[in-house]
This record gives structure tokens, C-alpha cells and sequence, in this order.
């Protein structure tokens, strides 16, 4: 009773996720979907206004708009996605394998964060890139690093906090199996938590792409990524505002949807 | 297991040099791992052509040729004299040029540090109070909007219709009031997101207390108890964010600079990494690193102090 209560009441919160859906679908199939090729150069036809065979007109070397914007949801949103994947894949393997072992091993683990999380996160990830060099690779490694660092502390602690738990010592002592202990126990407790996190976080590792691109630390031209693309507009944002304002209207969306979704998804815990 | 507010504040306090320790080997191995040579950086920057011999006589002269260890000592004899290297660029101490450009960076994160307060605060009580109300839905649309938003596409937004359009301020430089308005804003916003969320839910918190009723019921004025009372006790939680601000505007700044061509520390670390002058790379790393180590020490001891809950925990044991 109490469950569908629950669920009826945040179930309309949860309409991000399908729009969410249909963009990642969207930039799966960007190939297909896309009217023209984003790469494309024809200066004869740069700035041009929206019609219907260019529906957001094109920018200064004469590239359709749409199809970049389409193309760029893999860089955006995808490695991101990405990003945050490994990240906590990383995070559960080391976060787990310290909380199991504690002892010497487990004071080095939280000696080294320590020493990590001395440094603002995107003070790391610009010295990070800055020793790197700027490419989308290093983008994806650099933001794993930073990611990592506060993923695999958190679960450390979550672990050890389910290991304290009485119905863990409980199926301990009647001799419940390794395994059946991990899927009946440590999963469930473990699973809300983390996915609300990674999905809070989404949103905020998307930011950081557009911001290093935008700076020129992150993906490279000619590459669609939608903070490389608000940099290419800045120039021309006297005449052709709207060339800077589509990507970052992009941005805005996918992150608003994604924060709405983690928002709500907090809520269900 | 519960500590006394003496006991934490010691281990924190003794924790600090093991954590800046570990900060100056990072930071010294971090240029290390650098694929190229600086010596070679430098001939390049200077026009001469690396030969095998320029660049070996140049290692001696850097010091680059030592083992590891005593160039990590020497460096870090170097740090605590304040020298930081010579930048490969313009060849002057990069401490001179970096504690050059450090106060227009101050200056920018203090205005921004104001607006964040100056807004969050009342935004915060307002939501709190009318919750659930329109007011509040839409300050919680503006929150969620502010953390949603690449602080350098909304750098341009303002820049577009505050400068470009209604003329109202400069599009870039420093020098006046105005000058600082439109970066601090957008330095700020994201901040003030979080901040306007973490005020309301505190004060909801708080007025849910016993204590509340019971003013009420003694009849005190509802502006008595909520200014007396509930603000003061969720003003604590607050202090718990100073650190994470602090380093939300650090990192941001970098943005910001770089969108409203302000003179200050983060435009000169992306000129840096864009010029490979390591050594500013590596001492930028550094003092903002000792900076924001010292700073969350700060907050977690004033937090711990100003919190009365811990306080009488401390008295009973």
C-alpha cells in the first residue's frame, strides 16, 4: 500500500527519463537522422538562415547546424555517460576490494585521497589536461581520474556501513554463500544510492566536457561537441547570436533533464 | 565513538603537514611526467636550435640533470622561500608574475562570494516559508535552471544582452564597479543554486523542531522566532559549504577569465598550458592547492566550533 503511494507520487518526475532516452536514440542514430554531413564545408553557403532544407540554418564555413548538434550528443552526452560508467565500474572494484581489506592497505587508500581531494576537482582536471594535451581521450581520462577519487571513498564508506549492519553479521553466522550474500544483501543496498550519485552527477560531468572544449583544453575542431561549438559561435556573436545560442540551449536541456531525473530519483530512496 | 571538539581539531591540525607533503611531491612528480624536456622547451622559446650539447648544458644549469630526490629538495627549499621556478616564457620568477595577477582573481571570487550570499540567503528563507507556494515553485525552477547552465554560455548570454544590447555594462576589462558585475554573476550562479536548496531544506528542518512550537506557544512573534531562532541555528550547517565554494569558485574562475578577458589567475594558467610554461602550470597547482587545504581546514574547525549540538555533546562526555 504504502509502495504504490510512493510510486504514484513520483512517478510524474520521472518524465525526463524516456526524453532522455529519445535524445541518447537520437544521437545513436545521428548518421541516419542527420539531414546533412556536420563536417561538411561549402563557404557559399555559410550563415545561412533556417529553411527547410537547412532547419537551423548553418554556421561560418557553411555547416548544417542540426546535424552538428545531432552528431554532438555523442560527444556530449555520450562520453559522459561514458565517463561516469567506468568511473563507478572503477570506483565499486577498488571502493570494495579497500573496504574488504582494510588494514594497511585501507589507511594508504584514504592517506592518497586525502591528498587528491587537496586540490579543487577542476583545478586537477586542468592540470590533468594541461600535462596531457587537449583531446577528447583526455578529456574522458581526466574526468574518470577526478570522478574516481570521490566515487571509490564513497563506496569505500558504504561498505563498510553495510558490513556493520545486523542482517549482514546475521546472514554471516547462519552461513549465507559469498555470492547469495552480494546479490541478496550488498546489491540492494548498495544500488539506490549509487545510481541516484552517478545521475547527479551526469549533469555536472557534461558542464566540465563544454568547459574544458570551450577552453580549448578538450575535444578539438572540427569535432560537434556542443561546448566546442559555443566557442566556434563566440566570434560571430554581434551578427549571429543564435550560433551560440543553440548548442548551449542543448546543453542547458540535457542537464536540466538529468538533474530532474537524479532530483527525483534522491526522492525514491 | 565520539571525539571531543579538542581532540578533532588536533588530529586535523596534525593531519596538514602529512597533506601538503603529499601535495608538493604530486605537484613536483605531476611536471615529471611531462613527455617533453624542459630544457628543450626553453631553447625552442629562445630561438636556439637544441642541439645535444645546448640542451645538456642547460640540464646542469636547471638542475635537471640530479637524481630525482635531491630535485625534489631542492625545489621544495626553493617553495618555502617563495621560489617558484623561472617561467620558460618571459624568463622572470613565476611567483613575481603569479602573485601579480592573484589579486584580480581575489577580487572576482570576493564579489562573487557576496552575490552568492547576498542572494542565496533571502531566496532560501523565501522558498522556506512559502513552500509549496508559487513563490517557491519558482524559485525552485530558478535553482535547478542556475546548476543546469555551462557557466561560459551564460558569461556570453549576460554579456550579449547586459553589454551588447542594452549597454548597461562594459564587455570586458577591470577597473569599476561595473566591470566586475557580469563576471561575478556568472562566477556565481551555479554556486547560488546549490546554496539557495541547501538554505531551504535547513530552515524547513528547523522549523519542524519542538523548539519552534514552543516559541510559538509562548507567544513570541513570528519574525522573533524566525530571526532569534531558526536562522541563527541554520546559519551552522552553512559554514559546511564554505570549503566547496571556495573551490567551485577557484575552478570556475578559469571559465569566467576566459569569457570576460579578465586579467587574473586562471587566464594565465590557460596561457600557460597553452605555451607549455610548466613551471606556472605547476605553481598555480600548488598555491591553489595550499590555499583550498588550509581554507576546508578552516570551515571544518569553525563549523565543529560553532555548532552547539557537538558543543554539549562535548560538556556531557
Amino acid at each position: 500500500m504504502n509502495l504504490v503511494r510512493k510510486d504514484r507520487v513520483h512517478s510524474k518526475g520521472l518524465f525526463s527519463l524516456p526524453l532522455l532516452l529519445i535524445i541518447g536514440l537520437l544521437g545513436l542514430f545521428a548518421p541516419i537522422v542527420m539531414p546533412h554531413d556536420p563536417l561538411a564545408v561549402d563557404i557559399a553557403k555559410k550563415f545561412l538562415a533556417p529553411s527547410w532544407d537547412y532547419p537551423l540554418g548553418t554556421d561560418h564555413l557553411g555547416r548544417c547546424v542540426l546535424s552538428r548538434l545531432l552528431l554532438g550528443i555523442r560527444y556530449s552526452f555520450g562520453s559522459a555517460l561514458v565517463i561516469q560508467l567506468v568511473a563507478i565500474v572503477l570506483a565499486l572494484l577498488l571502493g570494495a576490494f579497500v573496504a574488504l581489506k582494510r588494514g594497511i592497505i585501507d589507511f594508504l587508500f584514504i592517506r592518497i585521497c586525502d591528498i587528491l581531494l587537496a586540490f579543487p576537482t577542476l583545478v586537477l582536471a586542468f592540470g590533468l589536461l594541461g600535462l596531457l594535451g587537449p583531446s577528447l581521450k583526455n578529456v574522458l581520462l581526466a574526468l574518470i581520474f577526478t570522478q574516481l577519487i570521490y566515487y571509490s571513498r564513497m563506496i569505500r564508506s558504504l561498505f563498510i556501513g553495510i558490513n556493520k549492519k545486523e542482517f549482514i553479521q546475521a546472514a554471516r553466522i547462519t552461513g549465507t554463500s559469498g555470492i547469495k550474500l552480494v546479490i541478496r544483501h550488498y546489491i540492494p543496498n548498495l544500488l539506490p544510492p549509487i545510481v541516484t550519485i552517478v545521475a547527479l552527477d551526469v549533469g555536472k560531468v557534461i558542464l566540465e566536457i563544454a568547459g574544458f572544449s570551450f577552453i580549448g583544453l578538450g575535444v578539438q575542431a572540427p569535432i560537434p561537441e556542443w561546448g566546442m561549438m559555443v566557442n566556434e559561435g563566440k566570434q560571430y556573436i554581434r551578427q549571429h547570436p543564435e550560433l551560440m545560442l543553440y548548442p548551449g540551449l542543448a546543453i542547458v536541456l540535457v542537464v536540466l533533464l538529468f538533474n530532474h531525473l537524479a532530483n527525483n530519483l534522491k526522492k525514491l530512496d | 565513538m565520539y571525539e571531543s571538539t579538542w581532540m578533532f581539531s588536533l588530529k586535523r591540525i596534525f593531519t596538514l603537514p602529512f597533506v601538503l607533503l603529499g601535495v608538493s611531491i604530486l605537484t613536483f612528480v605531476f611536471i615529471r611526467f611531462v613527455p617533453v624536456e624542459p630544457a628543450e622547451v626553453i631553447l625552442r622559446l629562445a630561438r636556439v636550435a637544441p642541439t645535444a650539447e645546448a640542451i645538456q648544458a642547460l640540464r646542469e644549469e636547471l638542475g635537471t640533470d640530479k637524481p630525482l630526490f635531491i630535485q625534489y629538495l631542492l625545489w621544495v627549499k626553493g617553495v618555502l622561500q617563495l621560489d617558484f621556478g623561472t617561467s620558460f616564457v618571459s624568463k622572470l620568477p613565476v611567483a613575481h608574475e603569479l602573485f601579480a595577477k592573484l589579486p584580480a582573481t581575489i577580487e572576482l571570487a570576493v564579489a562573487a562570494f557576496i552575490l552568492i550570499l547576498g542572494l542565496s540567503i533571502p531566496l532560501g528563507i523565501l522558498g522556506a516559508l512559502y513552500r509549496h507556494s508559487i513563490v517557491d515553485k519558482v524559485i525552485r525552477l530558478l535553482t535547478i535552471l542556475s546548476v543546469s547552465i555551462p557557466t561560459f554560455w551564460l558569461g556570453f548570454l549576460l554579456l550579449y544582452l547586459f553589454s551588447l544590447k542594452l549597454g548597461i555594462f562594459p564587455t570586458n576589462g577591470k577597473g569599476t564597479l561595473a566591470h566586475v558585475v557580469l563576471p561575478a554573476l556568472a562566477l556565481a550562479l551555479p554556486t547560488i543554486g546549490l546554496f539557495v536548496q541547501f538554505i531551504r531544506s535547513t530552515i524547513i528542518e528547523e522549523l519542524q523542531q519542538h523548539y519552534v512550537q514552543y516559541a510559538q506557544l509562548r507567544g513570541l512573534k513570528h519574525s522573533v522566532i524566525l530571526i532569534r531562532h531558526v536562522l541563527r541555528n541554520a546559519a551552522i550547517p552553512l559554514t559546511s559549504l564554505l570549503g566547496m565554494t571556495l573551490g567551485n569558485l577557484l575552478g570556475g574562475a578559469v571559465i569566467v577569465e576566459q569569457v570576460f578577458s579578465w586579467p587574473g589567475l586562471g587566464r594565465y594558467l590557460i596561457e600557460s598550458i597553452t605555451n607549455r610554461d610548466y613551471p606556472v602550470v605547476q605553481c598555480y597547482v600548488l598555491i591553489i592547492a595550499v590555499i583550498y587545504v588550509i581554507a576546508n581546514l578552516c570551515t571544518d574547525l569553525l563549523h565543529r566550533l560553532l555548532d552547539p549540538h557537538l558543543m554539549m555533546k562535548d560538556r556531557r562526555d
